[in-house]
């Protein structure tokens, strides 16, 4: 008898995702378009400065490596919502790129989402390319590659580790409200992502329709990493 | 008849090496000229591949040091070395190939020129679009011959190259080497391997635990050691 | 073909972006947003105007702080002491009046304080702390919490000796304080907006309503230009002035739940004491 309710919410949450995938609604149809631009394009940005930054630290002897490493990983576990307040904090009006006016827009949002899967990527990246490296280090030293050379050879040689190492970027962004709710404000039509209509649905109490979103998102980032990883054999049987 | 760019003479000069404070190589003294292939033997274990490092700058010195006496400014692009286990980077055999020659500096036409001969000359130009790392162990020893051999090096260090390798692999290796010596490419070579030293060496480096004992004409070698240790070593007994 | 790939994405990526439009940043309420009632008036605003209005739905004391930081250009919250010190330190131009709701207690269906029915807001109070029954308090420093850190003074009791015990504040919106006092089976103080069109009630219902003191008066206000020169002055005030006029008023008298009001204009009333 207990369990009723809750058998019918999830039931009625599955038959809704259907629904609103079905109904093509155009709003989740915006929601879903603005999760994917702002969270692919963190992903892109963070992979910019993240990827050469892992790649680098895998091939550099430096005295503090050590340390450098460690505080990579540790900022792996940055929680979004610090990622979120330091963000928020710049970008205020009140705060140093408040000129900018990024404040409440996508663009802060692809900023945060960035700052955080930065240290990610380059920490994951410097553990796939690490131990590319030692088979790689004499080989290249005798080409007369040094250690900035070597950065683009590995990301390349790499990259079909380093797309599973995107990937589990992707996943966290795609994922975080936290960083996203402080500085995008959750504005109807504007900033409002999957995640953060989740926590809104949530909070209103319309736990099946947030549910509901949860399984349109899961279906999303399934949707993507099936599509990446699709491509990535490809790529793989052809260029071994 | 020597180029101005010419390297040798190679001179290693009270040569040590030392890892965690044990010492791998002690007191070497040796000049390597051009000429015939010189071939460094000894048991293994006795330091032929730290010396090979040691003369190609892989590895520092802890004491001693490697003189090139000949004219060129700058050695280490006459040199070039090939490892026991190939190291073959994660792209086609042409990319493979063309990879040092870009570092090198050298234009499109010109890489794909002597790509396309060292293709030939190790009999693989029907796989240059293969992924490298797919190839068979011998062809893949092949392609990194080939690697070296394009950048058409004075002095070509290799490591042990048919350690790994069933004798009709080692044969097609040996081949190349002929070739790549008959063309005037000094070879230095590390092997455990008395016959296949007796096929190539026109002079014999002979190491044993650290120190080199001989360092004679091929002929006088193999006919009349002048050390125990080597005479033992040419019979076939267990030398530590 | 890899490489194709990695530039076809980077070239998706690339395109423009996040369409620029005229438009007002207002910073207001979870009460405002989650009843429903800026979907039904802000897109009548926009038709007449042009101009969007990007709302971002926070405690009050919150909004306020955006305003404060010059990151809304509009600040619409229910607090009027804390609006007025706002305006009177210069955050803000004029405070108006606009609308009023009503909070109401909502509570279990044991209602294990004995208050059900109850029109006496103080007394009630009393009893829950009387009786230990738990209470789910917002805890967020928002209009709400205000609120009802003010019925608390009112009724004699200090709620923070109960607190961890029966008195439990969550430092979170409406919507959270409810879903946990439906699930804990405990009392919660909520705008009658928000309950209406709460769908998670399990056995909650309401207990107290129809008090005077549960009265809830929102305030309207521009972020003052001379603290912050981007403040949009012209579209904000005509944000303000729409929703004062008669179009405005009317727009927020339109919208019903189930055929229940939720907010009551008040505009033509003068600010008390200003």
């Amino acid at each position: 008898m207990v369990s009723l309710p809750a058998m019918n919410d999830l039931h009625s949450a599955f038959g809704q995702a259907l629904g609103l995938v079905a109904d093509g609604d155009a709003t989740l149809g915006n929601i879903v378009l603005l999760s994917l631009r702002v969270s692919l394009t963190a992903v892109a940005l963070a992979a910019l400065v993240g990827l050469p930054l892992g790649a680098l630290l895998a091939v550099a002897r430096f005295p503090g490596r050590g340390g450098v490493v460690v505080a990579l990983n540790a900022l792996m576990g940055l929680p979004p919502v610090v990622a979120g307040l330091l963000i928020y904090l710049l970008l205020s009006r009140s705060g140093p790129l408040g000129p900018l006016g990024l404040l409440f827009t996508p663009t802060a949002m692809v900023i945060a989402q960035a700052l955080l899967i930065a240290p990610i990527l380059a920490a994951l990246a410097r553990q796939v390319l690490e131990a590319m490296w030692e088979e790689y280090a004499e080989q290249l030293r005798s080409f007369g590659a040094g250690p900035w050379r070597a950065v683009p050879t590995l990301l390349w040689d790499g990259r079909f580790a380093l797309l599973t190492v995107l990937l589990a970027g992707f996943g966290r962004a795609s994922a975080e409200v936290g960083a996203v709710m402080i500085v995008g404000g959750n504005i109807e039509g504007f900033t409002r992502v999957m995640t953060t209509a989740i926590a809104l649905e949530t909070s209103k109490g319309d736990l099946p329709l947030a549910l509901a979103l949860g399984m349109v998102l899961m279906a999303i980032v399934l949707t993507v990493n099936a599509l990446a990883q699709g491509l990535r054999d490809i790529a793989a049987r052809q260029a071994g | 008849m020597r180029a101005p760019e010419a390297i040798l003479p190679l001179r290693a000069e009270g040569l040590g090496f030392s890892a965690d404070g044990v010492a791998i190589l002690k007191g070497i003294g040796l000049t390597i000229e051009a000429g015939r292939p010189t071939l460094v033997i000894g048991p293994n274990g006795a330091g032929k591949s730290v010396l090979l490092r040691l003369l190609h700058r892989l590895l520092p010195p802890t004491t001693g040091h490697v003189t090139w006496d000949g004219p060129a400014a700058d050695p280490r692009r006459h040199q070039a070395m090939v490892f026991q286990r190939p190291v073959l980077l994660r792209r086609s055999v042409l990319a493979n190939l063309r990879y040092p020659l870009a570092l090198a500096g050298l234009d499109r036409a010109e890489q794909d020129r002597r790509a396309a001969e060292a293709l030939a000359l190790v009999g693989l130009a029907p796989l240059a679009d293969r992924p490298a790392r797919k190839l068979s162990g011998g062809e893949q020893q092949r392609l990194a011959l080939a690697r070296a051999a394009a950048l058409r090096p004075e002095v070509l260090f290799l490591d042990e190259p048919c350690a790994s390798l069933d004798p009709a692999a080692t044969r097609a290796v040996e081949e190349t080497l002929q070739a790549l010596a008959a063309r005037g490419t000094k070879l230095v070579m590390a092997t455990h391997d008395l016959a296949q030293a007796r096929r190539l060496a026109g002079d014999v480096a002979f190491l044993h635990r650290g120190r080199l004992l001989e360092h004679a004409p091929a002929a006088r070698f193999f006919a009349a050691p002048a050390t125990a240790e080597a005479a033992a070593f040419l019979r076939g007994e267990l030398l530590w | 073909m890899f490489r194709r790939l990695i530039l076809a994405a980077a070239l998706a990526l690339a395109t423009p972006a996040f369409a620029q439009e005229r438009s007002i940043t207002v910073a207001s309420t979870t009460s405002t947003e989650q009843s429903g009632l800026f979907g039904h008036i802000l897109p009548i605003f926009t038709r007449e105007t042009g101009i969007a209005v990007r709302v971002v739905a926070l405690g009050t004391g919150q909004a306020l702080d955006v305003g404060r930081r010059g990151d809304a250009d509009v600040v619409f919250v229910h607090d009027r002491v804390a609006e007025q010190r706002f305006v009177r330190e210069g955050h803000g131009l004029e405070r108006q009046h606009v609308m009023f709701n009503d909070f109401v207690i909502v509570g279990p269906e044991a209602d294990p304080a004995g208050i059900a029915g109850s029109r006496d807001t103080a007394a009630a109070l009393k009893r829950i702390a009387e009786s230990r029954a738990p209470f789910i308090s917002r805890g967020d420093r928002s209009g709400t919490h205000a609120a009802e850190l003010r019925l608390w003074q009112q009724a004699g009791v200090d709620p923070a000796s109960g607190r961890g015990v029966w008195y439990r504040e969550i430092g979170q919106g409406m919507g959270p304080t409810l879903n946990t006092a439906a699930a804990q089976g405990a009392y919660a103080m909520t705008d009658r907006g928000t309950w209406l069109s709460f769908r998670n009630r399990q056995g909650l219902r309401i207990v107290v309503e129809g008090d005077a003191r549960l009265f809830n008066q929102y305030g309207v206000m521009l972020v003052n230009p001379a603290r912050h020169a981007h403040v949009k002055r012209e579209d904000g005030q005509r944000f303000i002035d729409w929703i004062v006029s008669p179009a405005g008023q009317a727009a927020i008298a339109g919208y019903k739940i189930n055929g229940e009001q939720l907010f009551f204009p008040n505009a033509a009333q003068a600010e008390p004491g200003a």
